[in-house]
């Protein structure tokens, strides 16, 4: 189990390297960089010349874009990240871990809240579908995950709040909190219940996003496990159907189940990069946003790579959990 | 609209002829299909059914269960399929039935209509019944048995052993588990100290040697001999007075084998209990059995005793049978003897005798009407146009007469 894990980490690293190496090269290689976004105003003013352009741009270790210059400039980075360090923002003009742990948290509980609403409205779906096969419930509830799962973001997120916010006025448009509303100092409350519901429309769309992909899954599997010979067992002791479905059949259904959405966990912390720029929430996915279409080289590598330790992390919580439910299945 | 049709045809397979459905003819099935199953899963899930609509008599009060003219259908998108379309045998208390037949022929639907288990909703007991007798004497028409009556009997008064043991225990829950299970639920006052006794009273009884270590092991963890003996130790865990056992032997390799059927003859003495045995192995038959059914697409075709069916078979499929199977008395052959041809189309069955298009013996008639059942003896009965209703052979006539 602990050689298993070692080997798995030691792994993770070296797929680590290998993404960062190519999100740099990728990075430097954009046509406009940081610099020239900045200053392509002010150069066809004439306020400024090239060769300020040029000074600008040493500064920020932009000027060299040869081969060995990016190797160059890739190996200091990755030293001083490997320190911890991951450098300033150029946009944002402060250390790129302040910006990450500074955004993280509100992005994170948009995206657990959700996770939570999935799953607790997405399994119980699955289950009665799956064992009402074929009924008029199973067919609308199918029609309306597979209309929810095939939606763009962008397109639901405005739909909603046309409907909701513009229209009926029951939501705010955008952002986090009321601009016009001033609260007291020590009003907590008030402030949290002012967040809430500006967060109630992000949330519904990526529950509805998300709630019929869970939803197809359990049914699938569920459909899977009733057909299977150990049910029949199960129906043949004389063990009523309530136990054979939810005892007998969904703690099988629970293994690919539960490996699957205990390795979307770390992914939480991503953040929800067009729900957050639709609805003007300054989480992580919207800074990266910003950031990205700037060519802030420092933050675009730590969120990636951020988003790649994720995603590592995510596998390997799946696999230990494979282990945790399936008494078949050892790490070895 | 013609290219339509012809992506949607429904192809229907049979061995002498092949059909296409039109989409019409698939709406119409889809629709009566629907109309039927609805009728039938109704009156399945009807709720406080009083006790005199399904307390019955027996026939003869010497029997456990009597099968009278059952039908079970499959309501498919192709159309009806008769998995059983007909069959009437009785289960003698402390007897072993045997039921034989290829596959498909409808021996596990029969036993898993005595068990209220057909897949649903497509498959459904259209007519017949099916009577149960239990300890205190009391008869149940389980065809018309509401669920939650049924559950008490299925598991404690008769239980089952499947062929496969390898996907026939939950993999996720242990083998004690598993088994305590069934006691809590039919053992009055049952705690999980006494239900751990009794399944490890079983286990020891199914001639399981760490017993300790079996009963907190895995499924996986066991063999397919050793899960079918936790398979049989599971079904004897309440006295059952009926075990059905589906083709228990199939998957197993045959050192093994031999030890699963001594192993049910054994507790068969020891619980006094009855055994519904269903195999396609005669040699299994003639070790094990007391009574014999033979069936064919769906239908009885032979019935009897073991004696009558091994030494003086009436029905050519039987004779067929006997003489396909391998043993000393034919070792002069090269070749085994097989019987030409397929069983016909489950679907559209033609009205005349089954095996008509596979008999050497097939008659004019046969190719007309659908044979009765013939008597024998007391004890054996065939359904073929070879005899008389008196039971004499009609060619033997025939050659007295030339």
């Amino acid at each position: 189990m602990w050689k298993y894990l070692l080997k798995r980490i030691a792994l993770a690293i070296l797929i680590l390297v290998g993404v960062s190496v190519l999100i740099y090269m990728l990075t430097m290689l954009m046509p406009a960089d940081y610099i020239d976004n900045q200053t392509s105003a002010a150069l066809q003013s004439g306020a400024m010349t090239k060769e300020d352009v040029q000074r600008l741009k040493e500064l920020y270790g932009l000027a060299d874009k040869s081969f060995t210059g990016i190797i160059k400039s890739y190996t200091s980075w990755l030293k001083s990240t490997v320190t911890g360090d991951l450098g300033h923002s150029f946009v944002y003009g402060k250390p790129v871990t302040d910006v990450l742990s500074e955004y993280i948290w509100i992005s994170f509980m948009i995206a657990f809240i959700s996770y939570i609403l999935q799953i607790i409205i997405g399994i119980p779906m699955g289950i009665k579908a799956s064992v009402n096969q074929y009924s008029a419930y199973d067919y609308s509830v199918s029609v309306f995950a597979m209309m929810g799962a095939s939606l763009p973001s962008f397109f639901l997120s405005a739909l909603l709040m046309n409907v909701l916010a513009i229209k009926l006025g029951l939501f705010p448009l955008q952002g986090l909190t009321t601009a016009t509303k001033i609260f007291a100092q020590n009003a907590h409350f008030q402030i949290f219940l002012d967040k809430a519901w500006h967060l109630v429309l992000p949330i519904s769309v990526l529950t509805l996003l998300g709630v019929g992909g869970t939803m197809k899954y359990t049914r699938t599997n569920m459909l899977e496990v009733l057909n299977s010979d150990y049910i029949r067992t199960a129906r043949a002791k004389g063990l009523s159907e309530k136990v054979v479905t939810y005892k007998h059949a969904f703690r099988n259904t629970m293994i690919p189940l539960v490996t699957s959405l205990s390795g979307m966990l770390p992914s939480l912390f991503g953040g929800a990069m067009i729900t957050e720029t639709v609805f003007a929430i300054p989480g992580i996915g919207y800074m990266a946003l910003r950031a990205t279409t700037q060519g802030d080289i420092p933050f675009i590598m730590g969120y990636n790579m951020f988003l790649a330790i994720l995603t590592v992390l995510g596998m390997l919580i799946s696999d230990i959990m494979y282990m945790v439910v399936d008494p078949r299945v050892k790490l070895s | 609209m013609g290219l339509l049709k012809k992506l949607k045809r429904g192809k229907i397979e049979g061995v002498d002829n092949t059909t296409y459905l039109t989409l019409k003819d698939e709406r119409r099935i889809s629709k009566e299909n629907n109309k039927i199953i609805k009728m039938y899963e109704k009156e399945k899930n009807r709720k406080h059914v009083p006790e005199e609509e399904y307390l019955t008599q027996m026939r003869d009060p010497s029997n456990v269960v009597e099968f009278d003219n059952l039908h079970t259908y499959f309501y498919t998108d192709v159309g009806t399929v008769k998995s059983v379309n007909g069959v009437s045998f009785d289960i003698p208390q402390g007897k072993i039935v045997g039921v034989v037949g290829e596959s498909g022929c409808g021996k596990s639907v029969t036993s898993l209509s005595l068990m209220q288990l057909v897949q649903g909703p497509t498959g459904q007991i259209v007519d017949g019944s099916i009577r149960y007798q239990d300890k205190e004497g009391k008869c149940y028409e389980i065809t018309k048995m509401p669920k939650d009556k049924m559950l008490k009997i299925r598991g404690k008064d008769i239980a089952m052993i499947f062929q496969e043991p390898m996907t026939s225990l939950n993999p996720v829950f242990k083998i004690g588990d598993q088994m305590d299970e069934v006691v809590l639920l039919h053992t009055e006052g049952a705690t999980p100290e006494s239900a751990k006794a009794r399944s490890i009273e079983m286990l020891n009884l199914v001639g399981i040697a760490a017993v300790e270590k079996i009963y907190n092991s895995y499924p996986h963890e066991l063999s397919g001999g050793m899960r079918q003996r936790v398979m049989i130790a599971m079904a004897l865990s309440c006295n059952p007075r009926l075990i059905i056992a589906d083709e228990p032997t199939t998957a197993l390799d045959v050192t093994i084998q031999a030890q699963i059927l001594e192993l049910l003859r054994e507790v068969k003495e020891k619980i006094n209990g009855s055994i519904m045995l269903i195999t396609h192995d005669l040699g299994v038959i003639a070790e094990m059995v007391d009574f014999v059914v033979v069936m064919y697409a769906g239908r009885i075709i032979e019935k009897g005793t073991v004696q009558e069916i091994f030494h003086n078979p009436k029905h050519p499929y039987t004779i067929g049978l006997m003489k396909s199977r391998p043993g000393s008395h034919n070792i002069t052959e090269d070749r085994l003897y097989s019987i030409k041809g397929q069983v016909p189309n489950p679907i559209n069955m033609p009205n005349h005798c089954y095996f008509y298009n596979r008999c050497d013996k097939a008659m004019d008639i046969c190719s007309r009407e659908y044979p009765a059942m013939i008597r024998f003896s007391p004890t054996h009965f065939a359904a073929c146009h070879l005899y008389n209703e008196d039971g004499s052979d009609k060619s033997e006539e025939e050659k007295e007469r030339r």
